[in-house]
């Protein structure tokens, strides 16, 4: 009886393996290469022939003059790309208080003059240490700086900054945001 | 943010039942051998695999043949996907020239993805190499949903049918179920996560200079960004759709490149229950009573939405430590806020939370969002959610046959309230029937209690912990939660990947698996053997909304009477530990 079911078992996982394991993948492949060229490859940008990031993948920003993405926990640096990860902090982990009472510190010592509430976005970590946004709320609360350190006028920053806000989908899903890479590209353009 | 975040969860319930329904008419056929729109282009294939097979399709099996012959199939794809992984570094389709995977890492993910768990120690991206992840990962990723939906429809045979000692035929059931459901499915969903920004690509990771150069750990200069892709979106969309849920890369879909826009998380948290609620449609189809669908689809909503309920609620609220420190955790139109520890702006906390619920509710266990991070409550019922032995939605075939044996129980114990011999869908439950739901039920919370416990005295496992204190516990209790009900989802902050968790959690997995899967068989045969009695005054009805309501209540307080106690010292506490 053993023996009975274990040709078809094996020919069975051979050919599901050839369709579902090949065929299928590359199928998708095909599809994908030949409909969505530039998702598929990761929607890189790409400057004078050099890539230089993807608009779906962050990049860690921290002096003045560039808005700040989230702070990732991506190891041994802040959006290393080929290794995702989260802090796994749980929420009464004195190491997560820690983490965020520096975090709090450091925005605050970058633009003393803002005594706004900190948006939550701004001193927690991502889930992937990859998040390419912010919130509206953690843009609008950076202007004020990024706008003195460039000497720019905060109206043209915040226009910037409206320009690179993206709504929710059909006005239902998910949360407005902003793509920090994609501005600070944007912003080093100005002039 | 209230009317978003309801208008997000209406879209999401409305969508699921408005595709779910004739989705599951159209799974009916094919469990049944009718003709469907794909015939013209599948059945060729069909019939030409099962002449390789040696196989005739209308060959009936008794349960025991059909147990073992899911049991052969599933042994077999362990061993290979075993194999695979200890000899990557030899094989093609390797860029990043990564090395054998260990001993007992590649059995725990072998035992992980053939079982439909998907548990996984490892991150992705720094272990597998994409033929890996393609013939090992992503085939099992198929058969062993299909292995599920197989003996749900053996289970349902074993229901419908009367004096018969067969229950199918488990090739065709694998067969048809891959090629007439998933596979169609799953290419639609691919292409479309394509177009969302999802990478599906066979070239070596990019390499991209970065805006502003940022130093690492050591105070060294990085200047660069690599940037790993893969065949990601084919292996997302089955992972989705199966109940799967293993991830490309580590973070699974929280990752950008695996979950890119609102509108891929629609389409990848729809796929985790679109198959769980059709099938409710395709057991009334095949019972010939929609009703007892319809029932069973509303006891798993029910206790779902109540669960997202909670959860949506913790999360938005926030963390109460974060305040005195002069953080904005309210919901304007300008940010999501609430607990953002762990979660993606793009997201926020209702795509975070539902997702969370329905993965643990479904057996899933891809995350948009790191569980390790949500407060108290929204980990409790994460936990519950699995504890309550993955039977809301629960696996693709795994959950409904499992909700099966809950309803067994239920009209079990009313039929001993009046004093009247149980009966469901015209067949007599009795003491054989009756053994074998106690043991369906009680081997889950022995699994994961007992290995739970063998992990608290146990030094080594317990320096596995990233957080201290009750959340500690509460990792080590999800681990197993997890492992024992093949969900696959993790509070990631566990350092999985040591010989301890990686035996002892391939052990559960394997037990929650198969040592279910084989009663439910035994279960079947006896079901199909006996005679139908005709309805009568006295016959529980069991599409009544007093029916759901009480199967809502046995499935709850034997999930409670198990877990309450282990669930005291764990996230109980840590949200008294709050205030």
């Amino acid at each position: 009886m053993l023996y009975a079911q274990f040709r078809p078992a094996l020919v069975a996982l051979a050919l599901l393996t050839l369709l579902t394991g090949l065929v299928y993948p590359f199928f998708v492949t095909l599809v994908a290469q030949v409909a969505f060229p530039n998702q598929a490859r990761g929607s890189l940008i790409v400057e004078n022939g050099t890539v230089v990031g993807s608009a779906l993948i962050g990049q860690a920003f921290d002096t003045p003059n560039y808005f700040w993405g989230r702070p990732s926990a991506t190891a041994p640096f802040a959006y290393n790309a080929a290794a995702s990860s989260g802090s796994n902090l749980g929420p009464t982990n004195p190491a997560l208080l820690d983490a965020v009472k520096a975090r709090v510190e450091t925005l605050r010592a970058a633009d003393p003059q803002n005594t706004a509430p900190i948006p939550v976005d701004l001193v927690t970590a991502s889930a992937s240490g990859l998040d390419p946004h912010i919130s509206v709320a953690g843009a609008e609360y950076q202007i004020g700086r990024v706008a003195r350190s460039r000497g720019l006028d905060e109206s043209r920053v915040r226009a910037l900054v409206a320009q690179f806000t993206e709504g929710r989908v059909l006005g239902i899903l998910g949360e407005p945001r902003v793509n920090v890479l994609l501005l600070n590209r944007a912003l080093d353009a100005l002039k | 943010m209230t009317i978003s975040l309801i208008a997000q969860l209406a879209l999401y319930f409305v969508i699921l039942i408005a595709a779910g329904f004739p989705l599951g008419l159209y799974m009916a056929r094919v469990y049944q051998g009718e003709k469907t729109f794909l015939d013209p282009l599948l059945a060729p294939l069909e019939h030409w695999m099962y002449r390789l097979f040696g196989i005739r399709p209308t060959d009936e099996m008794n349960w025991k043949t059909y147990a073992l012959a899911m049991l052969v199939f599933n042994v077999l794809g362990f061993a290979v996907v075993y194999a695979l992984q200890r000899v990557q570094g030899f094989l093609p389709l390797n860029p990043q020239a990564l090395g054998a995977v260990s001993p007992d890492s590649s059995f725990n993910t072998a035992i992980s993805f053939a079982s439909n768990t998907n548990w996984q120690g490892y991150g992705g991206e720094t272990t597998m190499s994409y033929l890996t992840q393609m013939l090992g990962m992503t085939v099992q990723n198929f058969v062993s949903a299909a292995t599920g939906m197989a003996v749900l429809a053996a289970f349902i045979r074993g229901l419908v049918r009367h004096n018969s000692n067969t229950l199918g035929n488990f090739w065709t059931d694998l067969t048809r179920t891959v090629l007439y459901i998933l596979l169609p499915l799953s290419i639609v969903l691919a292409v479309l996560l394509v177009s969302q920004g999802v990478v599906q690509t066979l070239t070596p990771y990019a390499t991209a200079h970065l805006l502003e150069p940022t130093t690492d750990a050591n105070g060294a200069a990085v200047t660069t960004q690599i940037i790993a892709l893969g065949p990601a979106a084919s292996q997302i969309a089955i992972k989705q759709l199966g109940t799967n849920g293993g991830g490309f890369f580590n973070v699974n879909s929280s990752h950008p490149f695996e979950n890119a826009t609102p509108l891929s998380n629609f389409f990848e948290m729809l796929s985790i229950l679109l198959i769980p609620a059709a099938l409710c449609f395709t057991f009334g189809k095949m019972v010939n009573d929609m009703r007892q669908g319809w029932a069973l689809l509303i006891t798993m909503l029910v206790v779902l939405i109540a669960f997202v309920g909670l959860t949506m609620l913790a999360e938005q609220n926030g963390n109460p430590a974060f305040t005195p420190l002069g953080i904005d955790q309210s919901a304007t139109n300008l940010q999501g806020g609430g607990n953002m520890e762990g979660k993606e702006v793009r997201f926020g906390i209702p795509n975070s939370a539902l997702w969370s619920i329905a993965t643990t509710a479904a057996s899933n266990g891809s995350v948009n969002s790191m569980h390790d991070s949500y407060m108290p409550l929204g980990g409790f019922s994460q936990l519950v959610m699995m504890q309550l032995g993955e039977v809301i939605f629960g696996g693709v075939g795994s959950g409904l046959y499992g909700l099966l044996v809950f309803v067994i129980l239920a009209v079990f114990i009313a039929g001993l309230m009046v004093g009247r011999t149980p009966e469901y869908l015209g067949k007599k439950i009795e003491i054989y029937e009756m053994k074998m739901a106690s043991l369906l039920i009680l081997i889950m919370p022995i699994i994961v209690l007992g290995f739970a416990a063998l992990a608290v005295v146990n030094d080594l496992a317990l320096t596995s912990r990233l957080n201290p204190g009750a959340h500690g516990f509460s990792e080590i209790l999800y681990a197993f939660s997890s492992t024992g009900n093949n969900n696959g989802s993790a509070f990631a902050g566990l350092v999985a990947n040591t010989f301890f968790y990686n035996t002892l959690g391939g052990i559960a997995m394997w037990i929650a698996r198969y040592w279910l899967a084989i009663p439910t068989l035994a279960l079947a045969g006896s079901l199909a053997r006996k005679k139908k009695v005709p309805e009568s005054a006295g016959t529980l009805p069991t599409h009544s909304p007093l029916f759901v309501g009480w199967l809502i209540a046995v499935v709850l307080i034997v999930g409670a009477l198990n877990f309450l106690p282990a669930l005291a010292l764990g996230p109980v506490v840590e949200q008294l530990m709050l205030r």
